[in-house]
C-alpha cells in the first residue's frame, strides 16, 4: 500500500493537469473571459450564424456521419452547452447567414434561402428557395461565403480558381495571364438581391475585384460598408527561388483586410502586399522582382497581418457584453497556415482589431489562442495533428462570441463575466 | 544445391544493386524542394487541401504508373482518398528525370510510417511506356 502512494500522487497530478487544460475548453483568453465547449464533433463546421433567440446554425463543408450539412444547435437549459442538436440538407459548403427568420446557406455553386418558424426551426428543409445558382467552383477556393447589408443585398465571395493566374497554375516559369481572365467570373465579391429567386451571374454585379480568395467577410454597420479578409498567394519560394528564400516566403505576402465599395480593386493577381516594405509589390508572374511596385489603382489594406494565416472568419462585434474596447471592433478567425513550411506554422487563433467609427483604432492582438491543442508557445509543424482550426464567427443575442472549428467539429462559446 | 548457388548469388546481387540504385538522400532532397511545401515535412499534407503521402493507400499501393503520371503531369481534380477529399492543385514536374522520380518515389514510399517497396528506374520507364 505504501508503494502505491507515489502512483496515487502522480494520478492526482495528471488529473489536475487534465482538468486545467480543459478549463475554458482548452482556450487561452484575456482576463475575465471564459469559454465553454458549446458543441463537439458535429462535423466540418465552417461558418456559423445565431438567431435572436440564441439558436446556432452551422454549415458543414461536407455532410457529417448522419448525412446532414446544416446543423441546428440549441442550448435549452442555458448552461453554455448545446443540448438539442439536429440537422438537414446534404450539400457541403461554407456560407451561412441569418436575418430575422431568413436563413441563407451556400453550396459551392448556389445560395439557398430557408424559412425559420417562431422557434427558429426550419420550415422547408428540403425545399429552400434558390437565390443564386451556377457560380463557378473549380475545387480551389470554391467555397462561397456570404453576408448581407441592411437593404437585403447578399454579397458572395467567388474565389479565384488559381494561385496567381499563371497560364499553368502553380507551375514554375509559367507567366501570369494579362489581363487575368479569371477576374471575369471569380476573384472578387459579387452582389445579388437577397430576395429574388434563381439569379445567375448576369443578375448580379461584380461588386469588387482583385481578391484572390475571401472566406471571412462582414458588413460593418457603423461605416455601412463591406469588409473582407483576403487569403494571400502561396509559394513564392517554390517557383521563384532566386527571388524568395524559405524565410521570405514564410512572411510574404501579408494577409489583408479591405474595406470595399462598389468598383474597388484589391490588386490580385498583379500585386501582393509586402508587410515589411508596406507596399503593393508586382507579382513575379508579372515581371516583379520583390521590389518593383505596382497596382497604382488598387486598394491598400485597411489592416494587414502576418502571412499565410488563412483568415476564415470576420465579425464586427456590436454586443454589449464584452468590455468597451471590443465594441464595434473586428474579430478575425485565423484557420492557421500550411504554406510557411519548412518553417513553423502560424495562426490557429482568433485575433482582435479595435475600431472606431468604422476605422481601425489600434494594433491587432491575439484574442483567443490554444485551438491547436499544443502547449503554450509551441508552434504547429504537423498541420494534420492540430486539434481545432478556427473558421467561423458569430455573435449571440447576449453578446457572447461563438467560434466554429472545421477540423474537430467544435463550437466554442466565449463570454465575459465582470 | 550446388546448381542453385549461382542463381541465389545472382539474385542477391540483383537485389543489392536494385536497392542501392535508389538514392534516398537524393530523393529526400527532391522532396524538400518540390513536395514539402504542400505535402509537409511529416508527409501529412493539409486537411481538405493537400493529400497526405504518409499512410496514403495510393502512395504505398502497387499502381506505380499512376504515381509517376501524377508527379510528371500534376493533378487538378478534387481527389477522394481514404475517406477524405483534397482540393488543391498539384504542380506538374515535367523536368524530373526518370532517376529523380524513382528516387523521390522511393523516399516517400519508405518514409514516415510508409513501408512500401522502393521504385526502380525500370519501373518508372515501364510506367511511362504505359501512358
Amino acid at each position: 500500500m505504501k508503494n502505491l502512494k507515489p502512483i496515487f500522487l502522480f494520478v492526482v497530478v495528471i488529473l489536475a493537469l487534465n482538468l486545467n487544460a480543459q478549463s475554458n475548453a482548452g482556450l487561452k483568453l484575456p482576463e475575465g473571459f471564459k469559454a465553454t465547449l458549446f458543441a463537439d464533433t458535429i462535423g466540418s463546421a465552417r461558418h456559423i450564424a445565431v438567431t435572436k433567440s440564441g439558436v446556432v446554425f452551422a454549415k458543414l463543408m461536407y455532410p457529417n456521419k448522419a448525412g446532414k450539412s446544416i446543423i441546428r444547435l440549441e442550448d435549452a437549459n442555458k448552461d453554455g452547452i448545446a443540448d438539442k442538436i439536429n440537422g438537414w440538407a446534404n450539400y457541403g459548403g461554407t456560407g451561412i447567414f441569418v436575418k430575422g427568420k431568413d436563413l441563407y446557406a451556400t453550396s459551392d455553386n448556389d445560395v439557398y434561402l430557408y424559412q425559420l418558424n417562431d422557434n427558429d426551426e426550419v420550415v422547408n428543409p428540403s425545399s429552400p428557395k434558390t437565390i443564386v445558382k451556377g457560380l463557378i467552383a473549380k475545387n480551389q477556393h470554391a467555397s462561397k461565403s456570404i453576408t448581407l447589408d441592411g437593404d437585403n443585398n447578399v454579397y458572395v465571395n467567388i474565389g479565384a480558381y488559381s494561385n496567381a493566374c499563371q497560364e499553368k497554375d502553380r507551375t514554375a516559369g509559367s507567366k501570369g495571364m494579362m489581363p487575368c481572365p479569371i477576374l471575369d467570373s471569380a476573384g472578387g465579391i459579387w452582389k445579388f438581391s437577397g430576395t429574388k429567386e434563381n439569379q445567375v451571374y448576369g443578375d448580379g454585379k461584380r461588386y469588387a475585384t482583385g481578391l484572390r480568395n475571401v472566406v471571412g467577410l462582414d458588413w460593418n454597420t457603423q461605416s455601412n460598408s463591406l469588409f473582407v479578409m483576403q487569403h494571400g498567394r502561396d509559394q513564392l519560394n517554390s517557383f521563384y527561388p532566386t527571388l524568395y528564400n524559405d524565410a521570405q516566403n514564410a512572411e510574404l505576402p501579408a494577409e489583408t483586410m479591405y474595406e470595399l465599395h462598389e468598383g474597388d480593386n484589391a490588386g490580385w493577381p498583379y500585386v501582393y502586399f509586402d508587410p515589411y516594405q508596406k507596399k503593393k509589390i508586382l507579382a513575379p508572374e508579372y515581371g516583379g522582382d520583390g521590389k518593383k511596385e505596382g497596382g497604382e489603382n488598387a486598394l491598400n489594406p485597411t489592416v494587414f497581418f502576418p502571412a499565410h494565416m488563412a483568415p476564415n472568419g470576420l465579425l464586427f462585434y456590436t454586443g454589449d457584453q464584452f468590455p468597451a474596447k471590443y465594441k464595434n471592433g473586428a474579430f478575425i478567425a485565423f484557420h492557421g497556415s500550411w504554406n510557411r513550411a519548412p518553417l513553423p506554422q502560424e495562426g490557429y487563433f482568433v485575433a482582435f482589431v479595435p475600431f472606431k467609427n468604422g476605422k481601425p483604432n489600434g494594433e491587432w492582438e491575439i484574442f483567443a489562442n490554444g485551438f491547436s491543442g499544443l502547449a503554450d508557445g509551441e508552434k504547429v509543424t504537423n498541420v494534420r495533428k492540430v486539434k481545432s482550426r478556427p473558421c467561423g464567427l458569430a455573435q449571440g443575442p447576449d453578446g457572447s462570441l461563438y467560434v466554429s472549428d472545421d477540423a474537430r467539429g467544435s463550437i466554442f462559446k466565449i463570454s465575459y463575466a465582470k | 544445391m550446388a546448381k542453385q548457388l549461382p542463381i541465389l548469388f545472382l539474385s542477391v546481387l540483383f537485389f543489392t544493386v536494385s536497392v542501392n540504385a535508389q538514392d534516398l538522400v537524393k530523393g529526400k532532397k527532391i522532396y524538400e524542394t518540390r513536395c514539402l511545401a504542400c505535402h509537409q515535412a511529416d508527409g501529412g499534407g493539409v486537411p481538405n487541401m493537400n493529400a497526405p503521402l504518409d499512410g496514403s493507400s495510393n502512395v504505398v499501393g502497387n499502381n506505380i504508373a499512376r504515381l509517376v503520371k501524377i508527379i510528371k503531369g500534376g493533378y487538378s481534380e478534387k481527389i477522394a482518398l481514404d475517406g477524405y477529399y483534397y482540393n488543391n492543385v498539384m504542380t506538374a514536374n515535367p523536368d524530373l528525370k526518370e532517376e529523380d522520380i524513382a528516387n523521390v518515389l522511393s523516399y516517400v514510399r519508405t518514409s514516415w510510417s510508409n513501408k512500401a517497396s522502393k521504385v526502380t528506374v525500370a519501373q518508372v520507364q515501364a510506367a511511362q511506356r504505359k501512358k
